[in-house]
């Protein structure tokens, strides 16, 4: 008898998605899938808009990483008003540098603290009462009440150069339409209590040596969880430093060869093709010269730091070379792994957003760079959950006739399924009940990707976990809400 | 004198999401228009974390935000502080914003939620009529109660008393 065990949608994931691990009669898994509902209707309601609308209109997408967005689609249209990737002025660069830079931090230390920290803590088969960010307030108060204050302090960063929290506009084709001014530097650099970035950069530094105690610790379960060999795409300076704004793309083989030469996204169309499959509404990013079987690839955190070869701020720099020797030089295909390198991203972007801070440039009032309109731009960032694809063409009114979009969470569908499947057989294979610490193993392995499911309606995202347990024709043996 | 935070969420951009948020604007106006300096503002698309060390600043909270719950028009109610309130990776309810904000920071502020019936939430900025109507229907309702007390706390607690939970068809 085969039995269909549903998990729905996943808790602590935004947005729409359920795990449907297919039991035979012996109880062995022989399939497993993860379901993401997409919402892919943006794309064509953009159509007919004027491009310069884009950047703000694209914040619809996702309550969540909007700044990703914004940045991205500013990005693509920078192509189309004529400046190109690397026209914009230096104050245009370096506030959308310091934007997006806040928006990684506010984003991994979030992840970290509220949402990995209770498993690192209390354990992924700690009962779920225990196994909660709740807990961490009642027994490291003072971890929760840092996660809290990095949150607000990347917040503040967006708000202060996005011009405010909700549909921020400052960034437009060609530029950006504010400086920073002196004051708003200031509350960075000299914040009051503990708002300020010495203190965000101290706090990123302890929040690794956390990880890599537990890792000490725990050296079975996090080296092995959920690893397997993958290949690994992302954005990486010229110089192939870690550049989290811009860059060329490179992608590597599970050995390291690289398999795509560090190309001009401006061409990602000869090189990514994407795969629709019958069982679910998010397609499967690949590599064209490997081919749909062989050709996906991870991106977000890990990808990154097994593409680049350095780590252009000193303390970042360091911790990367120590996380380089664990794996002795190679890539890395640990999926727990994906918390350490987020953490090192996360101090990355504390120094990153200091040495912005003490940047003249970042008062400088040439704001917009002007050039030859073309009709078609390509913008990639890297988001905190990893490359992010904005491409559009527009017609001779400057209106929007195509936007194909290719979200950091569809370029990890494929790694995010075969991590269940390797949960799942190593969980769940064999077992004749479905124990809490299985299901949240399942779990555990899809937050590491950090998936956001584009669920930007809040009175819509709200749904509780769900599972269900079928059997082979379909009949409901148990269902579980949390 | 008690400081009072109006706090609307929701994405604007999604049609009767912004519900909260636009609640928010038109209360901000009329604030601006009566010189009440003791009422803040703010909104956002989602509630998260750091909302619990901003509610901990106040005395009193009203948050505003879109429900798709079987409502008329809309509905004010008490928030009991939760741990185990639903939430997901990157939103948090009410509940859990106060519970945090009394953990971290042993601070209670008085906190309800108007939730305002929404509809459609497509790609679209502009309200539903519906919903118009509704977003009328409650700021009609919170300036009322404003305009009466400047210590509006009471006032509420008797309707919720009153009415269990007020709701006005």
């Amino acid at each position: 008898m085969e039995q269909k065990l549903r998990i729905e949608p996943i808790t602590r994931v935004e947005g729409h998605g359920k795990v449907t691990i297919h039991l035979d009669e012996d109880n062995n898994v022989i399939q497993s899938r993860l379901h993401i509902v997409e919402f892919r209707g943006f794309e064509r309601f953009i159509q007919g808009r004027p491009y310069w609308e884009a950047p703000v209109l694209v914040q619809r997408l996702c309550g969540i990483c909007p700044v990703s967005h914004h940045l991205a689609s500013a990005k693509a249209l920078d192509v189309i008003a004529g400046v190109g990737p690397n026209g914009l002025t230096p104050t245009g660069e370096k506030m959308r540098r310091l934007m997006h830079y806040g928006q990684i931090f506010q984003s991994h230390a979030l992840h970290f603290f509220h949402l990995v920290s209770p498993d690192l803590l209390f354990g992924i088969n700690a009962r779920p009462e225990k196994r909660n960010v709740i807990e961490v307030a009642n027994e490291f108060t003072e971890l929760a009440v840092q996660g809290v204050m990095m949150r607000k302090f990347g917040q503040e960063i967006i708000r202060v150069t996005a011009g405010k929290k909700i549909h921020g506009t400052g960034a437009i084709p060609g530029g950006i339409n504010k400086n920073l001014s002196l004051e708003e530097r200031d509350l960075f650099i000299k914040g009051h209590g503990q708002m300020n970035v010495d203190k965000m950069i101290e706090w990123s530094k302890d929040a690794l040596r956390l990880f890599k105690n537990y890792h000490k610790e725990n050296r079975e379960l996090v080296d092995n969880f959920a690893a397997f060999p993958s290949n690994h795409l992302s954005l990486v300076r010229k110089d192939g430093a870690l550049d989290l704004y811009h860059g060329v793309l490179r992608a590597i083989d599970e050995n390291g060869k690289k398999i795509l030469y560090d190309i001009d996204y401006q061409h990602y169309l000869d090189y990514i093709g994407e795969e629709v499959k019958s069982w679910s509404y998010m397609k499967f990013p690949f590599l064209k010269s490997l081919g749909k079987k062989d050709g996906w690839y991870r991106v977000g955190p890990l990808a990154r730091l097994n593409t680049c070869d350095f780590i252009p701020t000193p303390l970042a720099q360091k911790e990367f070379e120590e996380y380089k020797a664990y794996t002795d030089g190679k890539p890395n295909h640990k999926s727990m792994h994906m918390h350490w390198a987020r953490l090192i991203e996360t101090l990355h972007a504390a120094e990153v957003i200091k040495d912005l801070l003490y940047d003249s440039d970042l008062q400088g009032d040439e704001l917009v760079a002007k050039g030859k309109k073309s009709y078609e731009g390509v913008g990639l960032i890297e988001a905190p959950r990893g490359t992010l694809f904005h491409h559009y063409r527009i017609d001779k009114n400057d209106l929007i006739t195509m936007c194909n979009l290719i979200v950091s969470t569809t370029n990890n569908n494929e790694p995010m399924n075969r991590a269940v499947r390797q949960v799942a057989d190593e969980m769940i294979s064999g077992q004749r009940s479905i124990r809490e610490g299985m299901l949240n193993a399942v779990e555990v392995a899809i937050r590491a990707y950090d998936p956001c499911l584009s669920c930007a309606t809040h009175a819509l995202g709200k749904m509780p976990l769900e599972i269900s347990l079928f059997d082979r024709i379909g009949n409901l043996l148990d269902k579980k809400t949390n | 004198m008690k400081k009072i935070l109006i706090y609307g969420y929701g994405n604007p951009g999604r049609q009767d999401d912004a519900l909260g948020v636009l609640l928010t604007t038109k209360m901000e106006n009329w604030s601006k228009k009566h010189k009440l300096n003791i009422i803040q503002f703010d909104t956002n698309y989602q509630l998260n974390i750091e909302d619990a060390l901003l509610i901990s600043e106040y005395d009193m909270v009203i948050f505003a935000d879109a429900s798709i719950e079987e409502i008329s028009h809309y509905t004010i109610s008490r928030v009991i502080p939760n741990p185990k309130a639903e939430f997901s990776m990157h939103a948090i309810s009410p509940e859990f914003v106060l519970y945090l904000c009394q953990k971290l920071y042993n601070k209670h502020p008085e906190t309800y939620l108007l939730h305002l019936k929404g509809y459609e939430f497509e790609f679209l900025s502009q309200l539903t009529q519906k919903a118009k109507n509704n977003l009328e229907m409650a700021f009609g309702f919170l300036t009322d109660v404003l305009e009466q007390s400047i210590f509006p706390v009471d006032l509420i607690e008797n309707y919720i008393q009153d009415k269990e939970e007020l709701k006005i068809n």
